[in-house]
C-alpha cells in the first residue's frame, strides 16, 4: 500500500466502522464481527504506516485549506506513530473485551456505543497523525465530543452528572485555554506547523513563554494537570471498556501526547529548558503525581482508585515534558506506552470483575483472586507495571524519568519519584495480595472449602472478558525486553545523541 | 441574453423579487404564490453568487438605474462586502421558503398562505435593496418595505400563539423609533451636504466632519439602526418575535435581518462617515466596544435560562451579534473581516438551528424545553442538527463557528488586547451551558410514556441538513469565507466607497 494510503485508510477505517455500527443497531453479531476485522485491518494499517515510516522523507498530507497558509493536514512522526501503534493495537484488545462486556452484562445500546467508539479512534488516529496545531486541536474536541455519549453510557442520574463534569471540564480548558493558546500562537509564530526545535524565536521572553506554556499545560484538560483533574473519576461512571481504552488510553493519552508535541514541536525543548519557563510546570506536575496518588489511597471504588493513580501517572508525563531535557522527554514518550498496557490490564481486571461478581469496592473483593485467578494474576503484573518493577515495562519509563531528574539535578524531584513509586506499592499491592491471601469476606463460599477440587472453585468471567486483561498482561512483560526499540524510534525527536546508551 | 443578465444583474436581484410578491397576490394560489416565490428568490440567489463572484477580487458594480448617473440618479452599488451580505441573504431566504412551505401547514391558517409568501418576497426584496443600493434614502425605502413586511410576517404566528400579536406590535413600535432615527439621521447629513449618494457622501463629509450637524446625523444614524441591529440595551423586540413568529419567519429573521442592518451600520460607519473622525473613535470605544460585551455575556447569562428554546436561541442571537459588534470595534482589518465571517457563519448556524426547532415544533407543537424530553431517538436526524449547530454555536473546530472565533481572536491579538481574546472564549463557554442543556434534554432524559412522535418530513429535513452540511463545510474551508471577508474589510477600512476598479452597468443604448 502507498504510504500515503495507509496514512489515510488509518482515519477512513474508523469512520467506516462508525458507520457499520449505526446501521445495524440490531444486528449484533455483524456489527462486532464487523468491526472487529476493522480494527484488526486498522491495525495493519498502522503497521504499514510505521513500515514505510522514516525521518528523511515523513509522509504528508494536506486534506483542507483552512485560511491561506493553514490546513487541516497529518504528518507521519515518531511520537505520534507509537501512540497510534499503542491506540490501534490495544483498540483489537478492547473491541473483544467489549464484546463480552456489554453482553455479559446486559447493557442496552451497543450500536450507540460501539459506534461512538469507533469515532474516538478515529479521532484518537487524526491526533496521532496531526501535522499541526489547529489539526490536532480539532480532533482533541472531535473526542470530547465522542465520548460524552459513552461517558453518559447508562444515562441515570450519576451517568448525566459525571458526563456533565466530563464534558464541563474537558470542552470548557479546551476552549478557555488550549484556544487561545493556539491562536496566540498563531498570532506570534506565523504558523502552527510542527516544527522539531519549536515554532518560536529564541528571543521570546521567558516570562511570556511561561504564560503560553501554562494557556497550553491548562487547556489540554485532558492530560488530567491538577487542578483540571476532576473529569476524569468523574467519567468512571461508563461502562468498564470506556474507562479502559478510553481513559486508560485513547483520552488521556490524547493529552500527554499533546503535550508531548507542544512541548517538543511547538516550543522545542531546547527552548524551555533554558528559559526555565516550564519549571512551575515541574513542580505543579509533582505536586499532581503525590497528591493524586494519596487521593487513590483513600479510594475504596476500585475504578475510582484507578482513575486518580491515572492523574498521577499522566503527571509523569507532563514531568517529562516539564523537565526539558531529552531523557525526560523520551521517557514520557515511553510511559504513553507502558502506562496504557499496564493501566488498561488493571481496568479490564476491574471490569472482568464485575462482570463475574458486581463488585465494585475493593474491601468487598478479599478472597476473590482464588475464585479468579487469572484476572488477579493480570491484575498484578499491571500493576507492578505501573509500579516500576523490573520485569515489567513501566520499569522503564520511570527509570528514564528518573535518569531525567538526576541529569537535571531536581533532588526533590527524584524523591518525589521515588516516593510515588512507593505510595503507588501502598494503593496497587494490596489490592491482589489480599485477593489472593485474605479469607473470603463472604461465608459458605466455594473458595474457602478445602474439599473442593481447585477448578471447581474458579469462577471466571466469561472468556471475552477474561482473556484481553491476560494478553495486554503478556504485552507488559514483552514491553519489558523491547523498550529499547521504542526508544530508539523516538529518539530523534530528542536531539541530544546521548540516548542510545543509556539504555542498556 | 446572457450578457444582458450580466449587465443588469445588480437591478434584476431586486427586481424579480419585488415583482413576484404582486403576482403572487394576483394569483392567489398557495401554490402558485409559492412557486413563484421560490423561482424569484432562487433567480435572486444566482444573480447574487454571480455578482459575488464578480466582485470578490475587490471590483465596485456600479450600476445607474434607468442610466440616469448619480448622484443625480439613484445608484446600485455592490462591492465584496454587500455582494458578500446579498449572497447570504438570498440563500437563506430561498430555503427559508423551500422550508416554509411545510412548516406554515400547522402555524398559518390556509387562506393566509398566499398572503404569507406575498410578505415573505416583499421582506426578502426590502432587505436586499437595503444592502445594494447605494443611495442614502433608497435604504431607508427598502427598509421600510422589509420592516412592513416583518410586522405582517410576525403577527401571522397568531394563529397559534396570540404572543405574536403583541410580539409585533412590540417590534413594530420600536422599529418605527428605529426607522424614524434613521431618517432623521439622513436628513441632517443631506442638509449638510446636500447629497444623500453613499459615494458622494463619502467625499463631502471629511471637509466638514467637525460640524454638529454632521456629528448628530451620525448619532441618529447609529441609534435608529442599533435598534434594526438589536445592539444589547436595543434588542428588546427580537426575542418576542423571534420566538412567537412562524418557523420559517424566525429562520429568516434570525439570519438576515439584523445581519443587514448591521451591514448598514458598517457602510455608514467605515464608508461614509471615516473611522479617523474623532468622534467615531470615541463610539467605538466607549459605546460599542463595552455593549458588545455587555452582550456577548448578559444574552448568554439570559439564554441559559430560557425554557422556550426559540427565546433561547434568540437571546443567544443578541450575544452573538454582540461578536460582530466587538469585531468592528476592533478597528484593524482583521476585526472587520471577523465581523463579515461571523455574520455569514452566524447566519448558516442560526438558521439551521432554528430550522431544526422549526421541525420540532411542527412534530410536537411545542418549543418548550421539557416537552423534548427523549426525542433523540424519536427525531434522530433533526435532534443531530440541533447538535451539529449547537457546536458551531459554541465554536467546535470543525464548524462554521470556529472560524469566526479564530479570525475574531487573530484580530484582538493582532491589536495586543489580549484580555479581549479571553472574554471572548469566556463567553463561548456560556454557550457551552445553554446547548447542553438542550442536549441533555433530547438524549438523555426518558420520553414520556404515551408520546409517539415521528421524525420530521423531508421537506423540513433537507434545508435544515443544508444549512447544517454548510456550517461543516464552511468550517472547514474556512478560505472561502475568510478570504472574500478579508477583501471586504480591506477596502471598507480604507474608507469611502470605492474598490480595486469601478464598472459601470446600465447605461448602454443611451
Amino acid at each position: 500500500m502507498e504510504p500515503i494510503t495507509a496514512l489515510l485508510a488509518t482515519m477512513v477505517l474508523p469512520l467506516l466502522a462508525f458507520v457499520l455500527c449505526l446501521l445495524t443497531p440490531n444486528r449484533h453479531n455483524i456489527r462486532d464481527g464487523g468491526t472487529f476485522i476493522i480494527a484488526v485491518l486498522l491495525f495493519g494499517c498502522v503497521l504499514n504506516v510505521l513500515y514505510h515510516f522514516n525521518n528523511e522523507t515523513p509522509v504528508a498530507y494536506e486534506a483542507v485549506t483552512f485560511q491561506a497558509g493553514l490546513s487541516i493536514a497529518f504528518s507521519v512522526e515518531p511520537l505520534g506513530m507509537v501512540f497510534a501503534l499503542v491506540a490501534s493495537s490495544l483498540w483489537i484488545a478492547t473491541h473483544v473485551y467489549g464484546i463480552g462486556y456489554m453482553r455479559g452484562n446486559k447493557e442496552q445500546k451497543h450500536a450507540r456505543f460501539f459506534a461512538c467508539f469507533a469515532f474516538a479512534i478515529f479521532a484518537t488516529m487524526g491526533i496521532a497523525f496531526s501535522a499541526n496545531l489547529l489539526t490536532l486541536f480539532l480532533f482533541y474536541e472531535l473526542l470530547t465530543i465522542s465520548t460524552y455519549p459513552l461517558v453518559a453510557h447508562k444515562e441515570n442520574d450519576a451517568a448525566k452528572k459525571g458526563a456533565r463534569t466530563y464534558l464541563g471540564i474537558l470542552m470548557g480548558t479546551s476552549i478557555a485555554f488550549l484556544l487561545t493558546a493556539v491562536v496566540w500562537t498563531y498570532a506570534i509564530a506565523g504558523n502552527l506547523d510542527f516544527k522539531l526545535g519549536g515554532l518560536f524565536e529564541p528571543t521570546l521572553s521567558p516570562m511570556f513563554t511561561a504564560v503560553l506554556l501554562a494557556f497550553f499545560a491548562f487547556g489540554i484538560g485532558k492530560a488530567a494537570l491538577m487542578p483540571f483533574h476532576r473529569w476524569l473519576p468523574a467519567a468512571m461512571v461508563a461502562p468498564t471498556p470506556v474507562s479502559a481504552l478510553l481513559h486508560a488510553v485513547a483520552v488521556v493519552k490524547a493529552g500527554v501526547f499533546s503535550m508531548l508535541k507542544v512541548g517538543v514541536y511547538v516550543f522545542g525543548i531546547d527552548n524551555l529548558s533554558s528559559t526555565g519557563a516550564s519549571d512551575w510546570l515541574m513542580w505543579l506536575a509533582a505536586f499532581s503525581i503525590l497528591a493524586a496518588s494519596f487521593v487513590a489511597m483513600a479510594q475504596d471504588n476500585l475504578k475510582r482508585r484507578l482513575a486518580y493513580s491515572t492523574v498521577g501517572q499522566l503527571s509523569y508525563i507532563t514531568l517529562g515534558v516539564a523537565l526539558a531535557t531529552s531523557m525526560g522527554v523520551i521517557g514520557g514518550g515511553l510511559h504513553i506506552v507502558t502506562h496504557a498496557f499496564g493501566k488498561i490490564t488493571l481496568f479490564m481486571c476491574a471490569g472482568a470483575i464485575y462482570v463475574a461478581t458486581h463488585k465494585t469496592n475493593i474491601s468487598e473483593m478479599r478472597g476473590l483472586g482464588r475464585a479468579m485467578p487469572f484476572t488477579f494474576i493480570a491484575f498484578g503484573i499491571g500493576s507492578l507495571s505501573i509500579i516500576g518493577l523490573p520485569p515489567f515495562a513501566g520499569s522503564w519509563s520511570k527509570w528514564m524519568l528518573l535518569v531525567a531528574a538526576a541529569d537535571t539535578q531536581q533532588i526533590i524531584i527524584i524523591g518525589v519519584l521515588l516516593l510515588s513509586s512507593i505510595l503507588n506499592v501502598a494503593y496497587l499491592v494490596p489490592i491482589f495480595a489480599r485477593g489472593f491471601f485474605s479469607p473470603a469476606s463472604g461465608t459458605g463460599s466455594k473458595a474457602l472449602n478445602a474439599n473442593v477440587p481447585w477448578r471447581e472453585k474458579i469462577a471466571e468471567a466469561p472468556l471475552l472478558v477474561v482473556v484481553p486483561p491476560c494478553i495486554t498482561a503478556l504485552g507488559c512483560i514483552v514491553l519489558f525486553f523491547y523498550a529499547d526499540v521504542i526508544v530508539e524510534f523516538i529518539a530523534p525527536i530528542a536531539t541530544v545523541p546521548s540516548v542510545e546508551t543509556t539504555n542498556g | 441574453m446572457l450578457s444582458f443578465f450580466s449587465a443588469h444583474s445588480p437591478l434584476l436581484a431586486i427586481v424579480i423579487p419585488l415583482l413576484a410578491a404582486p403576482l403572487c397576490m394576483v394569483f392567489g394560489n398557495k401554490s402558485v404564490a409559492f412557486v413563484i416565490s421560490f423561482l424569484a428568490a432562487a433567480a435572486s440567489f444566482a444573480l447574487s453568487v454571480f455578482m459575488l463572484l464578480w466582485v470578490k477580487d475587490g471590483t465596485v458594480l456600479s450600476y445607474h438605474i434607468g442610466g440616469w448617473a448619480p448622484p443625480l440618479g439613484i445608484e446600485y452599488r455592490v462591492d465584496t462586502a454587500n455582494a458578500f451580505v446579498l449572497s447570504i441573504v438570498s440563500a437563506i431566504g430561498m430555503l427559508a421558503l423551500s422550508y416554509a412551505r411545510t412548516s406554515i401547514t400547522t402555524e398559518i391558517n390556509e387562506k393566509h398562505h398566499t398572503l404569507f409568501y406575498a410578505c415573505f418576497i416583499m421582506c426578502f426584496t426590502g432587505l436586499m435593496g437595503v444592502t445594494i443600493t447605494g443611495d442614502a434614502f433608497n435604504i431607508f425605502v427598502f427598509l421600510e418595505i422589509s420592516s412592513l413586511s416583518t410586522y405582517t410576517l410576525v403577527a401571522l404566528g397568531a394563529e397559534k400563539d396570540k404572543r405574536a400579536l403583541s410580539a409585533a406590535y412590540d417590534y413594530l413600535i420600536l422599529g418605527t423609533i428605529g426607522a424614524t432615527f434613521f431618517v432623521i439621521g439622513l436628513g441632517f447629513i443631506y442638509m449638510a451636504t446636500g447629497t444623500l449618494n453613499l459615494h458622494d457622501l463619502s467625499q463631502r463629509l471629511p471637509e466638514i466632519s467637525d460640524s454638529r450637524t454632521v456629528r448628530a446625523g451620525f448619532a441618529l444614524i447609529v441609534i435608529g439602526m442599533g435598534l434594526k441591529v438589536a445592539i444589547y440595551p436595543l434588542h428588546r423586540w427580537l426575542p418576542g418575535a423571534y420566538t412567537y413568529s412562524p418557523s420559517a419567519v424566525s429562520v429568516f429573521l434570525a439570519a438576515t435581518a439584523t445581519k443587514v442592518a448591521l451591514y448598514v451600520i458598517i457602510r455608514f460607519m467605515f464608508s461614509v462617515y471615516s473611522k479617523d473622525f474623532a468622534f467615531e473613535a470615541i463610539t467605538f470605544q466607549y459605546v460599542i466596544l463595552p455593549l458588545a460585551l455587555i452582550a456577548m455575556f448578559a444574552a448568554a447569562f439570559v439564554a441559559a435560562y430560557q425554557i422556550n428554546i426559540k427565546r433561547m436561541l434568540a437571546y443567544s442571537s443578541v450575544s452573538q451579534i454582540g461578536y460582530m459588534l466587538l469585531g468592528l470595534s476592533i478597528l484593524n482589518v482583521e476585526g472587520v473581516s471577523g465581523a463579515f465571517v461571523h455574520m455569514f457563519n452566524h447566519a448558516i448556524t442560526k438558521g439551521a438551528l432554528f430550522m431544526a426547532i422549526g421541525a420540532i415544533v411542527f412534530r410536537t407543537g411545542s418549543a418548550l424545553l421539557p416537552n423534548m424530553a427523549g426525542l433523540g431517538k424519536q427525531m434522530p436526524w433533526t435532534s443531530a442538527a440541533i447538535v451539529v449547530g449547537g457546536l458551531s454555536l459554541i465554536g467546535i473546530p470543525g464548524t462554521a463557528g470556529f472560524v469566526s472565533k479564530w479570525v475574531l481572536m487573530s484580530a484582538a491579538f493582532e491589536r495586543e488586547w489580549w484580555p479581549i481574546a479571553l472574554l471572548i472564549v469566556a463567553s463561548s463557554l456560556i454557550a457551552v451551558v445553554y446547548i447542553w442543556r438542550v442536549v441533555e434534554v433530547l438524549y438523555l432524559q426518558a420520553p414520556a410514556k404515551e408520546s409517539v412522535v415521528q421524525e420530521a418530513p423531508l421537506s423540513l429535513l433537507v434545508p435544515t441538513w443544508i444549512l447544517i452540511i454548510a456550517t461543516i463545510v464552511f468550517g472547514l474551508y474556512a478560505d472561502f469565507a475568510i478570504s472574500i471577508s478579508t477583501t471586504a474589510a480591506e477596502y471598507i477600512m480604507q474608507g469611502g466607497f470605492g474598490g480595486k476598479e469601478v464598472i459601470i452597468l446600465g447605461v448602454e443604448g443611451r
